[in-house]
C-alpha cells in the first residue's frame, strides 16, 4: 500500500514537473529572440518573475550565478536553466508577497500611523534603502502611485489597485 | 546614560533594520509587478505579429487561388465567364491611353464653395507647406488637384533611375523615415520635430506610405508634393504596400473611394501606374543602401538597377496580363527570354526548399470530377492539356471581349509549343518582367533578417526571404557598402539593429497596433553618415496613461482580436478539445487546453502565458470547454440571428472576403451581387478545401442579403458582424501632436562592435 501511494506520489510529481517545464519553455522562449534556446543575461529575472516567484535581487544574482556559463557569455542556454528553474517551482522558493505582509511593510515606514507615505518619503526610503530603485523605476512607481493633490501615497490604496489589476 | 544610550542606538537600529527590510520588501514586490507588466507587453507583441503576418499568408493564398482561376478555370456558364473576366480585366495595368486618361482632371471643376488647397503647377515650395498645414487642419484636396499632383508626379518618377542616388555634399543632413502607414499625425510630427524639407534638410521615404492608417491619401500627396518642390532632396522608394493589389486588402482602396466617391476609380487607376514607378532603392554616397524589405543571397544591385521597374504592377501576381500573353503568342514571337515551361507558382524561387504552393495541388484537383462544376468533369487531363484546353477557352472569351471593345479580331492560331511571354516592340503594350527580375524585386521589399547565418524563403510573410548576417555581410562587401537601412517591420522602440549593426530597421508608425504600442522612429544620417536616431509616440493621451495603464490599453485589444481568432476557429478546436477528452467529461486539463488550441491556429504564442487572460474560470484547474467556446460565441452574436457556425465561417475568412468583395466590386460602386458572391465563394472554398454545400453558399449569400435586393452592400455587410477595421472610422487615436516623450539616442557607427 506504501507503494502505491509512493507511485500516485512520484506520478503526481512526474506529472507537475511535465507542466513546469512547458511552462518554463514557454516564458523562456519570449526573450528568446534569435530562436537558439538562449536568452540575454538580463532577461532573466523578468522570466523568473513572471513564472510566479519573486525574489529580492540578491536572490536573483544567486540564481543567475548557477544558470551562467563558466565563462559568462551575457547570454544564458535554456539546458542551463531548465533544471535550475524546474527545482525552484518544485521547491516553491521565493513565494510572492501576500497582501497584508506588504500592508505591514508600508506601516514601518510610516510609524505614525498617517496612512499615507508623502512623496520625498517614498522616494528616500526606494532608493536609499533596501535594495534600491533606479531613478527609471522611481519614477515609474511614482508615476501610478502618488495622487497628485495631495503629493503622498496612500499606500492601503495602491496596494488594493495593484493587486486587482493583476488579476 | 549608558545604558539608556545603548538601548537607544539599539531601538535605533532596530528601527533602522526594520525599515530597511520594509524597503527591501515593498522592492521585490515591485519588481515582481513590472516583470510581470514586461511579460504581458511581449505577449501582447506576439498576438499582433502573429496575427498580422497570418493576415499576409492570407493574402498569399487568396491570390494563389486567383491565379489558379487564371491556369485552371473552363468556365461552364455564361455567368462565370462573365464574372471571371471581369476579374481578369480589372487587372490589367492601363494601357498608355487610359493612363492619359486619369490624367484628364482639366475638366473636372472645382465649385466656389470649395474651401480646401487649391494646388498649381509648378508647385512652389510654399505650397507643399500650406499641404500640410491644410491637412493638419483636417482638410480633404478636391479630386482634381490630387489627379494633377498625381499626374505631375508621375512624369517626375518616370525620369528617376530604379536606384536613386545621393550624396551628402549638397545637403547637410539627410533623414531617413520607415513606414507611415496612412499615419498623418506622424508625418507631421517628424516635420515639426525635425523640420520641414528644404535643400540643406534631405529626406528619403522608405516605402509603405499607405494602408491601414486612415489618412493615406494625404500623406501621398504631401510626399508628393515636396518631391516636386524638392526634387534633388526628396526621394521615395517602393515599399510591398505601394501595391494596387495590396490595397484591396489593407484599406488604401477603401479610404479613396471612401473619400472620393465620384472620381475615386480614376485616382486608384492612376495610383496602379505612378506605384510602379516609383524608384526601388536609395544609395546614399554609394555607401549606405536604403530598401524597403531587405536582401536576399542572390541580391543583384547591378540588375535591379537596369530592369524596367515599371514592368512590376504588382508584386503580387507574375501573371498580370492575359491579353498581351496571347498577343505576344499571336504574333509568334521568336524571342524568347530565358524563362522556361510554365510560370512557376508566382513568387516562390525553386531554389529554396518549400512546402509545394497551392498551385501545385490544383492539378490533381482538376483531376475530381464532379468536386464543383467549375473544373471539367469527366476523364482526367493531363495538366498541359488541360491548360491548353483553359488556355483556349479563356482566350475566346477574351476575344470576344476584344471584338466588343472593337478591337479588329485576331486570327486564332494553333497552340503554340512554348509559353513564355516576353519583350513586346509595341509601345501600347508592355513586356513581362523576366521570372529573375521578379525574384529580384520582391526580395528587396518583402525580406526580413534573421539572427542565423543563411537566406531561407520567408513562410510567414509569404514573400521575399529571411536574410542572415552573412548574406548582409556578403553583399556590403560586394558593393563596398557601409551599411543597409531598411523598415518594414514594426519595432516596438521604432527601430532596431541587427547583423552586428550593419542593418538598420527603421519604423516610422507609432501606436501601429494600438495607442501605446510601440514608438516611432526617424534617422539622420551624420557626417561618416553616423546614423542617429529620433523617436517619438504622436499621441497626447499615451502620456497621460501609467506603463500600466499604456500596457493593459494595447493589451486589450490584442486579446480582443486573439478572441475573434479562437471563436473563427470554434469547431476545429471542440474536435481537438474533445480529442483530449475521451471520458467525456467536458472538462479539459490546461496543458491539453494550450496543445489543442495552437494546434489549430498555429500562432506559436505562449498560450500558458496568456491562459488566465484568455479563460477566466477553472473547475478543480480544468476548464469546461464547452461553456468556453459559447462564451466566444457570445461575444460576436449579432443582430441578425445568423447560425453561429456560418458566422464562424466568415470570421474566419473575413479579410479574405473582404478582398474578394473588392476585386469583384470592379467599378468599386460598394455592392456585388448575389450570383458574383456565390460563385467566387464557391471557387473560392473549394480551392481552399473548405467543407461546405451548395445549400450552405445559398444560405450565407441570401442571408448576407440585408434587405433582399439581391445585392450584397459591403460596408454594411462587414458593418453588421463587426468585421470592419476601426483604422478608417476615425477613432479617438489622433491628436494634435505635440512634443512629448521623445529621447534622443546617439549611437556610435555600425560595424564598429
Amino acid at each position: 500500500n506504501l507503494n502505491l501511494l509512493e507511485d500516485g506520489k512520484e506520478r503526481k510529481e512526474e506529472v507537475a514537473v511535465a507542466e513546469f517545464h512547458k511552462k518554463i519553455k514557454e516564458a523562456f522562449e519570449v526573450f528568446d529572440h534569435e530562436s537558439n534556446n538562449t536568452v540575454d543575461v538580463r532577461e532573466v529575472g523578468t522570466i523568473i518573475r513572471s513564472l510566479g516567484c519573486c525574489p529580492s535581487e540578491g536572490e536573483l544574482h544567486d540564481l543567475i550565478a548557477e544558470v551562467e556559463e563558466e565563462e559568462p557569455t551575457g547570454y544564458i542556454r535554456f539546458e542551463k536553466f531548465l533544471p535550475v528553474m524546474t527545482e525552484v517551482l518544485l521547491e516553491r522558493r521565493y513565494r510572492p508577497i501576500p497582501e497584508d505582509i506588504l500592508l505591514r511593510a508600508f506601516e514601518v515606514l510610516d510609524p505614525a500611523k498617517r496612512g499615507f507615505l508623502s512623496k520625498d518619503e517614498l522616494i528616500k526610503y526606494m532608493t536609499e534603502e533596501g535594495e534600491p530603485f533606479s531613478q527609471e523605476e522611481m519614477e515609474e512607481m511614482l508615476s501610478a502611485a502618488i495622487d497628485p493633490e495631495s503629493n503622498s501615497i496612500h499606500y492601503k490604496d495602491y496596494i488594493t489597485m495593484m493587486v486587482i489589476d493583476e488579476n | 546614560m549608558g545604558s539608556g544610550t545603548s538601548t537607544q542606538h539599539h531601538f535605533a537600529f532596530q528601527n533602522a533594520e526594520k525599515a530597511f527590510r520594509a524597503a527591501a520588501l515593498i522592492q521585490r514586490w515591485y519588481r515582481r509587478y513590472v516583470a510581470r507588466l514586461e511579460m504581458r507587453r511581449r505577449c501582447t507583441w506576439s498576438i499582433f505579429q502573429s496575427i498580422e503576418y497570418a493576415g499576409q499568408q492570407d493574402q498569399v493564398k487568396l491570390h494563389n487561388f486567383f491565379s489558379y482561376l487564371v491556369d485552371h478555370f473552363t468556365p461552364s456558364s455564361h455567368n462565370e465567364r462573365d464574372f471571371l473576366n471581369r476579374i481578369f480585366t480589372e487587372e490589367r495595368s492601363p494601357q498608355a491611353s487610359e493612363t492619359q486618361n486619369c490624367g484628364d482632371y482639366d475638366s473636372i471643376e472645382v465649385p466656389d464653395s470649395y474651401t480646401g488647397p487649391r494646388l498649381s503647377f509648378p508647385l512652389l515650395p510654399d505650397h507643399a507647406t500650406a499641404l500640410v498645414e491644410a491637412f493638419r487642419r483636417k482638410q480633404r484636396l478636391h479630386a482634381r488637384y490630387v489627379l494633377n499632383l498625381l499626374h505631375e508626379a508621375r512624369k517626375h518618377l518616370v525620369q528617376l533611375p530604379n536606384i536613386n542616388q545621393v550624396s551628402t555634399c549638397y545637403s547637410e543632413e539627410i533623414t531617413v523615415c520607415g513606414d507611415l502607414h496612412g499615419q498623418l499625425d506622424d508625418l507631421i510630427f517628424i516635420f515639426y520635430k525635425n523640420g520641414l524639407p528644404s535643400p540643406e534638410r534631405a529626406y528619403v521615404f522608405n516605402g509603405d506610405f499607405v494602408d491601414r492608417g486612415k489618412d493615406s491619401v494625404e500623406i501621398l500627396m504631401v510626399l508628393f508634393a515636396f518631391m516636386l518642390v524638392y526634387p534633388k532632396e526628396f526621394h521615395l522608394n517602393r515599399g510591398n504596400h505601394e501595391d494596387h493589389i495590396v490595397n484591396l486588402r489593407y484599406g488604401f482602396t477603401k479610404e479613396v473611394m471612401h473619400k472620393y466617391k465620384i472620381h475615386g476609380k480614376k485616382i486608384l487607376k492612376l495610383l496602379q501606374d505612378v506605384f510602379c514607378w516609383l524608384p526601388l532603392a536609395t544609395l546614399v554616397d554609394e555607401k549606405v543602401l536604403i530598401l524597403h524589405g531587405g536582401v536576399s543571397d542572390r541580391t543583384d544591385l547591378e540588375l535591379l538597377a537596369k530592369l524596367d521597374r515599371h514592368k512590376i504592377v504588382s508584386t503580387m501576381r507574375y501573371k498580370t496580363r492575359k491579353e498581351n500573353k496571347k498577343q505576344a503568342e499571336e504574333k509568334g514571337n521568336a524571342n524568347q527570354t530565358g524563362s522556361a515551361g510554365r510560370p512557376s507558382p508566382w513568387f516562390l524561387p525553386q531554389s529554396r526548399s518549400l512546402p509545394s504552393s497551392p498551385l501545385r495541388p490544383s492539378t490533381h484537383k482538376a483531376h475530381r470530377a464532379g468536386r464543383s462544376s467549375s473544373v471539367p468533369c469527366g476523364v482526367p487531363l493531363d495538366p498541359k492539356e488541360l491548360s491548353r484546353r483553359v488556355r483556349r477557352s479563356v482566350d475566346l472569351e477574351l476575344e470576344r471581349c476584344r471584338q466588343q471593345a472593337g478591337f479588329p479580331a485576331i486570327k486564332e492560331k494553333e497552340e503554340p509549343s512554348s509559353s513564355e511571354s516576353e519583350v513586346d516592340s509595341d509601345a501600347e503594350e508592355q513586356p513581362q518582367p523576366t521570372p529573375e527580375e521578379w525574384r529580384q524585386v520582391v526580395d528587396i521589399l518583402w525580406s526580413d533578417p534573421m539572427a542565423q547565418e543563411g537566406c531561407r524563403a520567408n513562410t510567414v510573410r509569404g514573400g521575399g526571404c529571411y536574410f542572415g548576417p552573412n548574406v548582409t555581410e556578403r553583399l556590403l562587401q560586394k558593393y563596398h557598402l557601409q551599411f543597409l537601412i531598411r523598415s518594414h517591420e514594426c519595432k516596438p522602440e521604432g527601430y532596431e539593429f541587427c547583423h552586428s549593426r550593419k542593418v538598420l530597421t527603421i519604423f516610422s508608425a507609432s501606436n501601429y497596433y494600438e495607442v501605446g504600442s510601440n514608438r516611432g522612429a526617424y534617422v539622420k544620417l551624420g557626417p561618416e553618415l553616423t546614423p542617429h536616431i529620433m523617436q517619438f509616440q504622436a499621441n497626447k493621451a499615451t502620456h497621460t496613461l501609467t506603463m500600466r495603464q499604456r500596457i493593459s490599453r494595447v493589451e486589450e485589444s490584442a486579446l480582443r482580436a486573439l478572441r475573434e481568432k479562437l471563436f473563427a476557429h470554434s469547431s476545429d478546436i471542440l474536435v481537438e478539445f474533445k480529442k483530449h477528452d475521451k471520458d467525456e467529461t467536458g472538462l479539459i486539463a490546461l496543458s491539453d487546453w494550450a496543445a489543442a488550441v495552437e494546434s489549430v491556429l498555429h500562432l506559436g504564442l505562449p498560450w500558458r502565458m496568456l491562459r488566465p487572460q484568455l479563460v477566466s474560470s477553472l473547475t478543480d484547474n480544468k476548464l469546461a470547454y464547452k461553456s468556453w467556446l459559447e462564451n466566444l460565441a457570445k461575444e460576436k452574436l449579432s443582430q441578425q440571428n445568423i447560425q453561429s457556425s456560418l458566422l464562424e465561417t466568415l470570421y474566419r475568412n473575413r479579410s479574405n472576403l473582404e478582398t474578394i468583395f473588392r476585386i469583384i466590386d470592379s467599378d468599386h460602386s460598394g455592392s456585388i451581387s448575389l450570383d458574383e458572391f456565390r460563385h467566387t465563394w464557391k471557387l473560392f472554398s473549394s480551392h481552399m478545401n473548405i467543407d461546405i454545400t451548395d445549400d450552405c453558399i445559398c444560405d450565407l449569400a441570401r442571408s448576407i442579403d440585408f434587405n433582399k435586393d439581391g445585392h450584397i452592400d459591403i460596408n454594411e455587410f462587414l458593418e453588421a458582424f463587426r468585421l470592419v477595421e476601426q483604422s478608417c472610422s476615425g477613432g479617438d487615436v489622433s491628436d494634435c501632436p505635440q512634443v512629448t516623450n521623445s529621447s534622443n539616442r546617439d549611437c556610435s557607427s555600425p560595424g564598429a562592435h
